[in-house]
């Protein structure tokens, strides 16, 4: 059995996914539970799988019987199993929260919509656990193609940002394709223990350049970072806020560990002059993200910009390639996965049947008070998550001897303050002077998911140290 | 390199600008297929040799030399099923769009969308 385990929470949730419909034929209320259960279940596998790869190792499976190169590799090192338990964990309670308003909005529609979910999560499970470079494209693809259609459930101006969320998207991987081909090309090999073994041969190639670029740049899309950012924003203010609660966390963290992966571990790129530019990249996408938030309206919209501001910390972090700077990034993705899963869950709640937006901290007192802690944890007040990856991104920028790069999370974090600021006082705190109704909580659902993930924000800042020494710091390229 | 390597790169820049320039988005979706196909061309470029077979091997026969390589038709053929799901995801998206606003153009479907990009109430 435990042999089995890389490859089994992907089994799991494909499984789910294909039941989904046939299900659906007879007893559509079971589709929640299910999709709750199988993911769950996954997260499950995938954290027992961390804990094995923490004791003994790489775990290496080859799909099917067929040993590598032939065949397809699996396999599960401490970053890819770190990006597994997050992803499929935070999907977890994303998917419960997600539950009622699914409901109402899909009424006989509900198997697809789970069915979409989970294909979108096996999409994303497949990222972190394969070992080929072309298999991580199809599964790139498998996420991205139903997060498209997940987009377009929203209808209306949903299904524009859908179509250019669909265009751009397909930009972004075939990108990342034709770097791959190149690579293959040079190499002769689409194994990533392979390419990464043949890269000190063909350092000098200008093949090898032109896939890092294609390869880089096709992922920056992918993520949705500044100056490639055009299609997050309208697909997060639009799509549905159960699908946009789903996508934020966890969709663009797989493709910040697909970077990570093909990046540094692949190819081998953390010294090269290209990692000082993803490393200004990341920093242009902080400044840039977070200025265009503080202006925004719209709740859903300065969350989606802000996304683009946090994910800049993570690919700073990727550029500057050094061990602080990594565990930082590699935190962060942890860290934001969970901020942003309780920011948009909290937000959607309070926007749903409430009639104006007057008191909702009085009247929503637990959303609100797991959307503030949420928002410490952004801005990065100590002791939650997001202090301590800023902190260990801190201490790596000052590693590279680069003052600007401090400067750089410094304005961040008061970005954040301004952002974040606008957001609680617009959203929780507006009209509190007027006379309170009821108190209408949000669904149980709802409140354990935000709960849950309040506790683990605070509890990922507490055991950061840690999750650091234990699974991190030994994942950084070389060890 | 050979010059079929510049018809790929061309095809390329061909999709590519059929993407930016129009505003018509069934003629970025086509834009977009033609970008797609050039990825396709240049993965089976790889795999030509001159005077090579088509890789059937026949019992016996060891040397690789005389065949082309299958690997990258056995890539595209799964890159192909992608970009069909992809079609027919753009398809739905786009005949959906169409019965929303009654066109296609960027322009009109932006008209009828708040600036500040509010879902309408």
């Amino acid at each position: 059995m435990i042999e089995h385990l890389p490859v089994l929470p992907l089994v799991v949730v494909l499984i789910a996914a294909l039941l989904q419909p046939i299900i659906g034929l007879r007893t559509p209320r079971l589709a929640w539970p299910l999709a709750v259960a199988a993911v769950g279940v996954a997260a499950g596998l995938a954290a027992v799988s961390l804990g094995v790869v923490v004791g003994t190792g790489t775990m290496r499976y080859a799909v099917g019987g067929w040993e590598p190169p032939w065949g397809i590799e699996v396999v599960l090192d401490r970053l890819s199993a770190f990006a597994e338990t997050v992803i499929l964990a935070v999907a977890t309670f994303a998917l419960l929260a997600g539950g009622r308003s699914v409901r109402d909005r899909h009424v006989r529609g509900e198997p697809v919509y789970y069915a979409l979910a989970l294909l979108h999560l096996t999409g994303l499970t497949g990222i972190a656990v394969s070992g080929d470079l072309f298999n991580v494209f199809v599964f790139l693809e498998v996420a991205s193609i139903s997060s498209y259609a997940l987009v377009a459930t929203g209808g209306g101006p949903a299904l524009a940002a859908a179509f250019r969320y669909l265009v751009l998207g397909t930009i972004g991987a075939s990108f990342y394709l034709l770097g791959v081909g190149l690579l293959y090309a040079v190499t002769g090999t689409l194994n990533m223990a392979d390419v990464a073994a043949r890269v000190p041969l063909i350092a000098g190639s200008p093949l090898f350049a032109g896939g890092l670029v294609f390869i880089v740049a096709g992922l920056v899309l992918k993520m949705g970072v500044f100056p490639l950012h055009a299609w997050l924003p309208d697909a997060y203010t639009h799509a549905p806020s159960h699908v946009v609660a789903l996508l934020a966390p966890v969709a663009t963290k797989a493709a910040a560990y697909t970077l990570a992966r093909t990046f540094l571990y692949v190819l081998g790129a953390g010294e090269l002059p290209i990692a000082t530019l993803l490393a200004w990249t990341g920093a242009a996408s902080v400044l840039a993200g977070g200025v265009m938030a503080v202006r925004q309206v719209e709740p859903r919209r300065l969350l989606a910009y802000s996304s683009i501001s946090q994910l800049g910390y993570i690919v700073l972090g990727l550029g500057l390639a050094n061990a602080a700077a990594l565990a930082g990034a590699y935190l962060h993705i942890l860290n934001h996965a969970l901020m942003k899963a309780i920011l948009f869950i909290a937000v959607g709640a309070a926007s749903r049947g409430v009639v104006g937006r007057a008191a909702i901290s009085w009247r929503m007192p637990i959303t609100a008070t797991c959307a503030v802690i949420a928002s410490l944890s952004m801005i990065g007040v100590p002791p939650f998550g997001g202090f301590f990856s800023k902190w260990y991104l801190l201490e790596g920028a000052l590693a590279s001897g680069q003052p600007l790069f401090v400067a750089v999370i410094l304005a961040g974090t008061l970005l954040a303050v301004g952002y974040t600021y606008r957001l609680t006082e617009a959203v929780w705190f507006a009209d509190t002077a007027e006379v309170p109704g009821a108190r209408r909580e949000a669904p149980v659902s709802v409140l354990t998911s935000l709960v849950v993930l309040s506790a683990a924000s605070v509890i990922a800042g507490l055991a950061s140290a840690g999750i650091v020494d234990a699974v991190l710091a030994p994942a950084a390229p070389g060890r | 390199m050979s010059y079929a390597y510049w018809i790929a790169v061309a095809l390329l820049m061909l999709g590519l600008y059929t993407m930016i320039v129009h505003r018509n988005l069934f003629k970025k979706f086509v834009g977009m297929t033609i970008f797609q196909t050039a990825i396709i061309l240049f993965f089976l470029l790889v795999s030509i040799k001159r005077d090579a077979s088509i890789p059937i091997v026949p019992p016996g026969t060891t040397a690789a030399a005389g065949f082309m390589n299958p690997l990258p038709h056995a890539l595209m053929l799964t890159a192909i099923v992608v970009a069909v799901a992809t079609a027919g995801v753009a398809f739905a998206i786009l005949i959906r769009l169409h019965a929303a606003y009654g066109s296609l153009e960027e322009d009109v479907i932006g008209a009828a969308t708040p600036g500040d990009g509010t879902p309408p109430r």
